[in-house]
Parts: C-alpha cells; structure tokens; sequence
C-alpha cells in the first residue's frame, strides 16, 4: 500500500478532494489513460442534473466502452441510479427533474432538442433494483419490447423469447410454462425474466440498477455469470454496492462520490492499484 | 420443563388454542395487547348483525309471504262472519265499554285475558276478500268478540285469486253453464278447478260464502283457486311455487298488488346493465386522464375533490337534472328534429329507459372514478417504469400493463356502482319509470330495443307498492317478496360481474374481494 502511494502521480495527491466535491467545488476525475484507447458507444458530457433546487449530478463525464462491462459504485445517494436513469431519460418521469449537458449513444444525441425518447428507449434495456414483471403471460413479458414494436410474427416473438430466456438462464426453469402468468414466480426467477425481458430486444446499452441486491447467493452467481456471458455482445453498465461483484464482472470501474466522478479505469487497476487514495479507502472498506 | 418454558414467545392465538400451554390469568387477553382485536372484531360483529337481521328479515317475509295459509271461519257475537286468512295478529288495550257489553261469561274471561297482560287482548287482522260485497278487503277480529265454537276451519273454503277485485273466500257449490249445472258439491267443483282445460271458458261458478250470500265468480276470471283446508303440504306446496312462477314471469294485476313483476324485472336488469355499459367507460377514461396523464397539482386535487362530492348530492337532484337536462333539452331537440310529426306527444322528450341510465351513469360515475384511480394508484411505479425502459409510450403502457393490473380494481367500481344503481329509486320517478309500463324496452318488434320507452323497475314498484297502493294491507307482503328480488338480482349481476373479473383478470392479480 505504501508502494502504491509512492508511485501515484502528484497531481492526484490533493489531500482534500473528497472535502472540496462535499463542499460544492467541482473536481476533474481522474481518468485512466486505459479508457481513451476503447471506442465508446456512450459518451456522457458534463452532464448536470437537479431534482427541483437540488443538485445531484455535477459535471459528470464518462465514456462507456462498447462490448465491456462498466460498473458505477460509490457511496450511498451519491447519484449512481439517478446517473443510470439519465440515460434512458427515466427521469423526465419525475416531475421537477431538470438536465444540462449532453449524453451520445453510437454518436447520437440523448437529450437533444428532437429527440424521440421511445425510439431512444428501445435502443436500451433496463434492469431494475426491484423486479418487475408484468401483469401478463411470461412469453409477453420476454418479448414485450418486441410487441409494442408491433412485431406480430409468432415463430418470430417465440425464438427471441427462447433466446433471451436462455441467455438469462431462465429457460430451463419456466420452459414449459411459459403461458402463465410472470408474476406466479420466484423473487430470482422475476428478476431474470426481465433481464431476459431487457435483452430480448438486443439493446446497444444495457442498464441495471443493483440487478442483485433482492437475490440469494445462487441467483446472483448465476446473474453474474450471465453478465460475463452478455459481455462482447452486449454494453452494460451495472450500478452495484458489492466491490467482489464489481472486481467479478466489471471491465471497467467508475467511483462517484456526491454526484462525481472522482475516479474511471480498467477495474484490475482500480482495485489493485487505484491512483487515488480515496478510491482505495473506499474499495476497501475503510469509508462510504 | 414444560412447554411454557420452552415456548416463551410463542405466537399469540395459537398459543392459546391449544391446550399444552399452562392456561393463563384472565388478564391475558388485555396484557398481550388484544383489546383493539376485540374492538375491532367488535366493530365487524355488529355491523355484521344488522346486515344479518335486515337480509333475514326480507328473507323470511319474502319467502313466507306465498305460503298459503289455512282459511278460518269466524263469527261473532253479533253474528257476522268473517271468513279468510289470517295476515296479522297483535295484541292491543280494548275499549272497555265493548268488553262490558258482552255477555257475563264472555265478559268474565276477556276480563281474566286483560288481567294476564296488562288489559290487553288478541285481535286477528282477516283477510276477508269478496270485496265486491263487503266493500272491505280486511276485517280485524277481536277474541272475545267470538262468539262460542265461533272459529271453525269450513273444509271446503276455497280461495279464489281473481283477475279483479281481489281475493274470494266462500265454498264452491256448483259450476253453472248457462242454466244447467255442469257440476255440483264442492268436491266435483274443486276437481273441475284443478282440470281447468276440461271446463267451458263461458262458465260461472257459485259460491256461497262465510255469510251464507250466493255469488257467481265467472271461471275465466279465476287465475287460481284451492281448498285451503283440504291441503296437504304436498298441495300447499305447489300453490307456493305456482305463485313465485306467476310472480317471477307474469304481468302485475290488481294495481301491481298481485300477479307478476317481470316488467320490473326486466326494466331493472336493462336499465342497470345501460347505466353500467355507459358509466364504466366513462369514468375509466376520467380516472385515466386524472391519474396517468394530467400533470398533479392543485387543478386535480380540486377536480378530486368535486368528484367525491358528487357521492353527497341527493340523488333527486340527479333526477332533477335528468329530466331538465336528458329529457326535456335533448330529448325534446331530438323529437323537433326527428319526430316533428307526432309532436306535441313527446317520443324521446319525456322520461325513457335511455335517460334513465344516463341519470344514473351520472349519479355513479364518482364510485367509479374514484374505484379506478385508486386501483390506478395502487399500480406500482416500477411496473411502469419498465414498461417505460422498453420503449413502450404512455398509452402502450397504459394498455398493456396498467389496465391489466388495475382491472380487478376497476371491476369492483363496476360492481359497487351496479349494486348503488340498481337500488336508486328517487331519480328514477322523474326520468321513466313508471307504475305500470304497456311495453318492454327490449322486444320482438323492430327496432328491437326502444330506448325512448318508459319502463318498470322494481325499486319504484316496492315504493309504489308500499305506500301507492289502495289496497297496501294486501300489496304489504309483496315489498318484502320484490325487495327480495331486487337483492338477488343485484347479487345475480354481482356474482356476473365477479365472474367476468376472474376471467378477465387471469393474466394479472391485484385487490379482490
Ligand atoms: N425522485 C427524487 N426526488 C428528489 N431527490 C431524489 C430523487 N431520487 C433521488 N433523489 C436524491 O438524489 C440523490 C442521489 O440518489 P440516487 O438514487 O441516484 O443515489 P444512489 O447512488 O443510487 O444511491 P443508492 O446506492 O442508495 O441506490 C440522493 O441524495 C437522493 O436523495
Ligand atoms: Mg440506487
């Protein structure tokens, strides 16, 4: 540890970092120089966000790679889901929620001027914190992306359901009863149907909010496996509070600290060897 | 050790029930914190027996009311006879002058009946018919006025139920056609009533009734006609249900007072089944725009607060504006333009089944938003959400996942506003319904329904029976049987409605009953 110290750059030794961003001054992120050299299918810019007069988000800037996995932590409240929700714009939901800066998805803009947020949405799936399936059969809830696209084809919605039920590891489970209704089963098993629901529209990002957090040890192994399985394939970006999980699935880490980012690399590094010190406190338990 | 150490904090009821644990101080009810249980459960107890005693009470007069009773013959002292069905039996403080001026020994032991109760005695309310002679349908008989052996059960008292006039008692002696006896003795008579499609349409039958007068009743006018007396339960039995067949499935007669209320019922079922087919779009669609698509604020509270008001406005005023607003402005804009040439008979100008569920729709659309907002509400946001994260627009997801999950909710609005519409009687006298109704709004002839049409309902009939009635000692029973309709009937479409929310729900869960 003392090593590490030793070899962090000075211009990442400011002693009060984490006091001057919980003062409201903006700190640059410390980013590893690793993230320049992959191609980003989400580019977040400055991007500002009020929940009425207060403000959550500061300045936040990250570069999600394509085909890799990004995983968000940070302390409690510190803006990782209301991050997460940005860039779906699940938070034009909430009445009072007020933006600047920009978000590109493959190089188009996100909250631009004549943006169609479904369209938008459609290129994107979302996991929840908390499952939640629809009130319908667990073949429509799969392929309910699918539907309110008006894809009508049976053989069509049966395969994509098939496959994404598979690739959440589901499809065993509920094979042979996939007309009844989604909300009949278990706590794991309604949480893996909508990642299957999430990644049966092959979105270009996909988004989960502690996909983990209500499961037991076997579902969240098998959720993890499937991520590690969705990597290459598909871009994820995982919110998640567990630091193995981070360090087991990620490819890169980002850490937040009340509304900022404070630091952004290859997760091995951020874990093993993090530039900053506040970073390693946090990773290894001695703060947040 | 027993089980009381080892179970320090076992759970309470259970704990109880069974008889292992050491039984503990009386106290323990109070000292565990169960007096809110039985508070509360209290609370459900007697709102739960008053709703029992009201449902029994209709129940047992509505079931007992067409039993047929046996036919008493009685005289008294003064020698007039009463004969009929007992319908009443009370115990009143008599006029002493009439006790006194009785004979000594009758005198002696209605004086010995006054003393065993506080000076009163028992009178008898007899359905006495024949009004026709008597000029009375009914005729208190006191006790003491009996003359002696003045109570006798005649064994071939018939009762005659009429098209007209009411009720006849009396014994058949012979049935006449023309001038010959076609048969004679009240035993050939009472066979020849029971083979009613052996017998001449042109023929009479004689009575001699209680009094001893002769009367012809004409066979055609004799809807039923039995030996009360000579029944077995076998006989009284089939009178019973003979009487609910006509009650269910005839035309009322009488003044509403016997015979049938299917016009009533069918005008109830169509016009609850009217006002549900128009308020449950309608409300849904307001509760919709409310909760999912008007942005919250102080416009919605108010709007919400409007609409729960509507539930305290008497529902005449409903009735009021019904006939103002339905019947007189757009109904009379429809007759000018349409039915210019019957005017100045009104078609759709006046009251008419339409606008009666449109009254009622009005009246009911607050249970209904107010039923569907709260099931919208209770739809959780994550649902939402995710319906949201798959591209789905508002309405997609109104659609596809929140209807489906609040219908269960929007359902029971539909039900809980049936069952208020099916009972509303006020608003309904202004804007159609009628006493007696010539013609069905639903029927054979082209167009088949005629929304325009007055109709019967079985809420206004009860009222018309109860207080409207000439005769309301005889039409008396029939509130209880018609309420007693009115209930199934509600319970019926109910029990419909739940049905069709279990199908409809399959897919999805949420609030039942
Ligand atoms: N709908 C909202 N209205 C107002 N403030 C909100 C709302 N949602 C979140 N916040 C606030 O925004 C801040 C960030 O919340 P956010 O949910 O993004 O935190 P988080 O990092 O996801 O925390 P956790 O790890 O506990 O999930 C918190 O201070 C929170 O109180
Ligand atoms: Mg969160």
């Amino acid at each position: 540890m003392g090593v590490a110290t030793m070899t962090r750059p000075a211009e990442d030794q400011r002693p009060d970092r984490l006091t001057a961003i919980a003062a409201g001054e903006i700190v640059p992120a410390v980013v590893h120089p690793e993230v320049a050299g992959e191609s980003p299918v989400l580019e977040i810019d400055a991007f500002n966000l009020w929940y009425g007069p207060k403000r959550v988000l500061f300045d936040v800037g990250l570069a999600v790679p394509k085909g890799k996995v990004t995983a968000l932590i940070g302390p409690s409240g510190c803006g990782k889901s209301t991050l997460l929700r940005g860039v779906n714009r699940m938070n034009d939901l909430i009445d009072g929620v007020k933006t600047t800066g920009d978000m590109r998805l493959a190089g188009d803009s996100i909250y631009g001027r004549n943006v169609d947020v479904i369209e938008l949405r459609r290129r994107m799936g979302m996991v929840f914190q908390k499952s939640n399936p629809f009130p319908m059969s667990i073949r429509d809830n799969v392929t309910y992306a699918l539907q309110i696209n008006g894809e009508r084809n049976r053989s069509v919605l049966d395969s994509v359901c098939r496959r994404a039920l598979e690739g959440s590891a589901l499809w065993d489970e509920v094979s042979d009863r996939l007309g009844d209704s989604a909300l009949g089963l278990s706590g794991g098993q309604q949480q893996r149907l909508c990642i299957a629901r999430a990644i049966a529209a092959e979105p270009e990002v996909l988004l989960m909010d502690e996909p983990c957090s209500a499961l037991d040890p076997l579902a969240t192994s098998r959720v993890e496996e499937l991520i590690l399985a969705l990597r290459g394939e598909y871009t994820v970006l995982i919110v998640t509070h567990n630091m193995q999980q981070a360090s087991r699935v990620s490819d890169y880490t980002a850490f937040m600290y009340l509304g900022q980012v404070v630091e952004y690399g290859p997760t091995a590094k951020l874990f093993t060897n993090p530039r900053l010190r506040e970073t390693e406190d946090y990773i290894t338990g001695r703060f947040g | 050790m027993s089980g009381h150490g080892e179970q320090p904090s076992r759970p309470r009821a259970g704990g109880v029930a069974s008889g292992r644990l050491p039984s503990r101080p009386a106290n323990a009810l109070l000292s565990r914190n169960e007096p809110m249980v039985w508070l509360t459960g209290g609370g459900l107890v007697v709102g739960l027996l008053m709703v029992a005693a009201l449902v029994s009470f209709v129940f047992w007069q509505g079931f007992v009311t067409f039993w047929p009773g046996p036919v008493l013959t009685l005289t008294t002292h003064d020698g007039r006879v009463a004969m009929g069905e007992v319908t009443r039996t009370e115990r009143y403080l008599p006029d002493p002058t009439a006790v006194a001026a009785l004979g000594p020994e009758a005198t002696a032991a209605a004086v010995a009946e006054m003393a065993s109760d506080d000076g009163r005695v028992r009178r008898r309310l007899v359905r006495t018919g024949n009004f026709e002679l008597s000029g009375e349908h009914f005729r208190w008989v006191e006790d003491f006025q009996l003359a002696k052996g003045g109570e006798i059960r005649e064994p071939w008292a018939f009762v005659f139920e009429r098209m007209s006039w009411g009720r006849f008692y009396g014994v058949p002696e012979a049935c006449v056609l023309g001038d010959s006896a076609v048969a004679t003795g009240p035993e050939a008579v009472s066979a020849l009533l029971r083979d009613r499609s052996s017998a001449d349409a042109e023929a009479v039958i004689r009575v001699r009734t209680g009094d001893g007068a002769l009367a012809d009743l004409p066979l055609a006018t004799i809807v039923r006609a039995y030996p009360a007396n000579h029944l077995g339960v076998g006989g009284r039995l089939g009178v019973y249900v003979s009487r609910w067949h006509e009650f269910l499935t005839a035309e009322p007669r009488e003044a509403n007072s016997e015979g049938g209320v299917f016009p009533a019922i069918f005008g109830t079922v169509v016009m609850t089944l009217g006002m549900t087919l128009l308020v449950v779009p309608f409300g849904v669609m307001a509760a919709l725009y409310l909760r999912e698509y008007a942005t919250q604020g102080w416009l919605t509270s108010i709007v919400r607060i409007s609409i729960n008001n509507l539930a305290g406005v008497p529902s005449i005023v409903f009735g009021v504006f019904g006939l103002g607003f339905f019947s007189y402005m757009v109904g009379g804009s429809i007759d000018a333009v349409f039915f210019a040439d019957k005017l100045p008979n009104p078609t759709y100008g006046t009251g008419g089944i339409m606008w009666a569920s449109l009254t009622l729709a009005l009246l009911t659309l607050p249970v209904v938003i107010v039923a569907t907002e709260e099931a919208l509400a209770a739809v959780p946001t994550s649902m939402r959400e995710g319906s949201f994260a798959c591209g789905a627009t508002q309405w997609q997801t109104i659609r596809r996942v929140v209807l489906p999950r609040a219908l269960p909710g929007v359902m029971t609005g539909a039900i809980l506003a049936m069952a208020r519409g099916a009972g509303e009687v006020a608003p309904l006298m202004l804007v159609g319904a009628v006493k007696l109704a010539p013609e069905l709004p639903v029927d054979l002839h082209f167009p088949f329904v005629h929304p325009e049409r007055s109709f019967m309902h079985l809420g206004f009939h009860i009222y018309d029976l109860g207080f409207q009635s000439q005769n309301s000692e005889a039409a008396k029973p029939m509130v209880f049987t018609t309420t007693m309709l009115l209930m199934a009937i509600v319970l019926l479409l109910n029990a419909a409605a739940i049905w069709f929310r279990s199908r409809l729900g399959r897919g999805g869960s949420g609030s039942k009953f």
